[in-house]
């Protein structure tokens, strides 16, 4: 299965899953989807029957509220059956709103709460390099989640300690829960306070297989410093009415909505 | 009781590598020996508590024991979401080490009176709570949260308590009797101990026997002593340097309630719901705020009615 093909089934799902559970984060999943699917597709080393291999690079989904398209990825490339998705958000399931790792195999970490997930990466990837392994950590952040002042803290601790077996991935797709990142608390000049935070900084099309797996398969982009891809990215990316709106942050796709999505992604 | 935890901690590290100590930028002077000897096994994560407790629970999901250093309210209320979604809820063994419980820092103000931390932690699943109250338990309860997966906390006390004449064994969970008396008896947590002790040495002295039984862990909970206690005394008495709401005197009268047993005379002696506004020593607020040797004897009388 191409990578293309991999994040058109992430969508389906997604959308699927959302609105089966009445749940909200359809456009955050569609955000992300590109990204998962070119990680998991192509770029980390990692074994869906044996997830707790110890030498599979870790990966960690910080802003957990688009954890439907991390399951929907584990599920497609076989962590798990794709028909265990249908208890996305029901009673009883372990297949929680926010992604939850008990029960699911090839989650590393639960989150949920914005700015944990960082840190954590930087925990494991400070492990790993103590015990001089080869496993890379990659943390997927997103845009608004830099709001929260941990993810500075790690930031500053990682550069510290020259964990450059550690990537993080911001989903910059540059809408927040309530508005533009721009009208809530404005990021730019984004890539320049990671830079001055001392890591190196690699920009790309987040919806662009190619680019993504060439700049992924390239880490780290230089020895000794922890890599952030800024990922420019599109909120609701693949369903036309999805696209750049604050709404679809929280809204659920039903009825005509659901065809007409369903329609595109299956186009 | 910071002493002697760095001095058990050196000789564990010593012996499992996996064992990490991460501070928030302090133990001035006090870690050197630690940091000299374990420079692997130790990292200053800055004034940045919350990420070095994320930091912990990713290096312990690699495989690592360990340690969050800082003092009073620092590593717990700081942290408090770390410690429950991220080390908690994973079962990461991060082992978060408070110095400077209750008074300990009373001179500094309200930011470093620990007062509602066990209150807090005691609530969190998954998290084993110890509180010594001397330093003979120090040695142990650093030991058993070594020896324990997953999250534990460790509460430590400038106080170092009371060690007393009683060679009970400790166990994890099951309160130490100290001492054995019919008409009071108190269940004591952390240092406080101290003036514990002399209470009920100035009790006796006036005809009032008392038992003392510390409350070295408060999770897990072993209730035996506590509904024993009911029927053989004619009173219970909690002493915490504490909140008396949700810490020891909670957890006293909750293992009693759900036990069924009813003590003729119960009272909790800590701090009354109200923030310590005031400063001074340990010893100051201690009596400042009644829990001092002789509040605890004046109060332990007017329950009694003796």
């Amino acid at each position: 299965m191409t990578t293309v093909e991999l994040s058109r089934r992430v969508r389906i799902h997604a959308l699927h899953m959302t609105s089966r559970g009445g749940s909200s984060h359809v456009g955050a999943a569609f955000s992300i989807a590109d990204i998962l699917a070119v990680l998991y597709g192509e770029v980390m080393r990692h074994k869906p029957a044996e997830p707790r291999w110890p030498e599979r690079d870790r990966f960690i989904l910080s802003k957990g509220h688009a954890g439907a398209a991390v399951y929907a990825t584990l599920a497609e490339v076989g962590y798990f059956s794709t028909d265990d998705l249908k208890r996305h958000y029901q009673d009883g399931s372990i297949f929680s709103g926010h992604v939850s790792h008990k029960g699911v195999p090839g989650v590393e970490l639960s989150t949920g709460s914005l700015g944990h997930g960082l840190g954590v990466g930087v925990g494991m990837a400070k492990a790993l390099k103590l015990a001089s392994r080869d496993p890379r950590v990659f943390v997927l952040l997103s845009d608004g989640e830099c709001d929260e002042g941990t993810i500075w803290e790690a930031a500053l601790f990682a550069q510290h300690h020259a964990l450059d077996n550690l990537v993080a991935i911001v989903d910059y797709n540059k809408i927040q829960s309530l508005a533009p990142i721009a009208e809530t608390l404005a990021l730019e000049p984004f890539r320049q306070k990671w830079e001055s935070f001392n890591w190196e900084v690699v920009e790309v099309d987040g919806h662009d297989h190619q680019a993504l797996a060439a700049t992924l398969k390239k880490l780290p982009a230089k020895a000794g410093r922890p890599t952030v891809v800024i990922a420019h990215t599109v909120k609701g990316k693949g369903v036309s009415f999805m696209e750049n709106t604050v709404l679809w942050h929280y809204r659920t796709a039903r009825g005509d909505e659901f065809d007409r999505a369903l329609a595109e992604l299956n186009s | 009781m910071r002493d002697r935890f760095i001095h058990t901690l050196c000789a564990l590290a010593e012996a499992d590598p996996r064992i990490m100590l991460i501070t928030g930028d302090l133990g001035f002077a006090v870690l050197d020996d630690y940091r000299r000897r374990f420079p692997r096994q130790f990292i200053n994560a800055g004034v940045a508590e919350q990420n070095m407790t994320l930091v912990a629970t990713g290096m312990a999901l690699e495989g690592h024991i360990v340690f969050t250093y800082s003092i009073a309210n620092f590593p717990t209320l700081r942290c408090l979401e770390m410690i429950r979604n991220d080390a908690a809820y994973h079962g990461a063994n991060v082992k978060v080490v408070s110095v400077g419980g209750g008074f300990s820092y009373g001179q500094l103000g309200i930011s470093h009176h620990a007062t509602e931390d066990l209150a807090i932690m005691r609530s969190l699943p998954d998290v084993a709570c110890f509180s010594p109250t001397s330093l003979t338990e120090v040695t142990a309860a650093t030991k058993a949260v070594v020896a324990r997966p997953g999250t534990c906390f460790l509460r430590l006390d400038k106080d170092q308590g009371h060690d007393g004449a009683a060679a009970e064994a400790f166990e994890v969970g099951v309160p130490r009797r100290l001492r054995h008396g019919t008409d009071v008896a108190f269940f004591v947590t952390g240092g406080i101990l101290s003036e514990v002790a002399k209470a009920a040495d100035e009790l006796a002295g006036s005809g009032i026997t008392s038992s003392i039984y510390s409350v070295h862990t408060l999770k897990p909970f072993v209730p035996a002593s506590v509904v024993d206690a009911s029927r053989t005394h004619r009173a219970i008495v909690t002493v915490e340097e504490h909140t008396i709401h949700g810490g020891l005197g909670s957890l006293i009268l909750e293992t009693l309630a759900d036990a069924s047993a009813f003590p003729a005379k119960f009272l909790r002696i800590g701090l009354n719901g109200c923030f310590s506004s005031i400063v001074g020593s340990q010893g100051y607020l201690r009596t400042a705020y009644a829990m001092d040797a002789s509040s605890i004897v004046q109060r332990s009388r007017a329950l009694l009615g003796s």
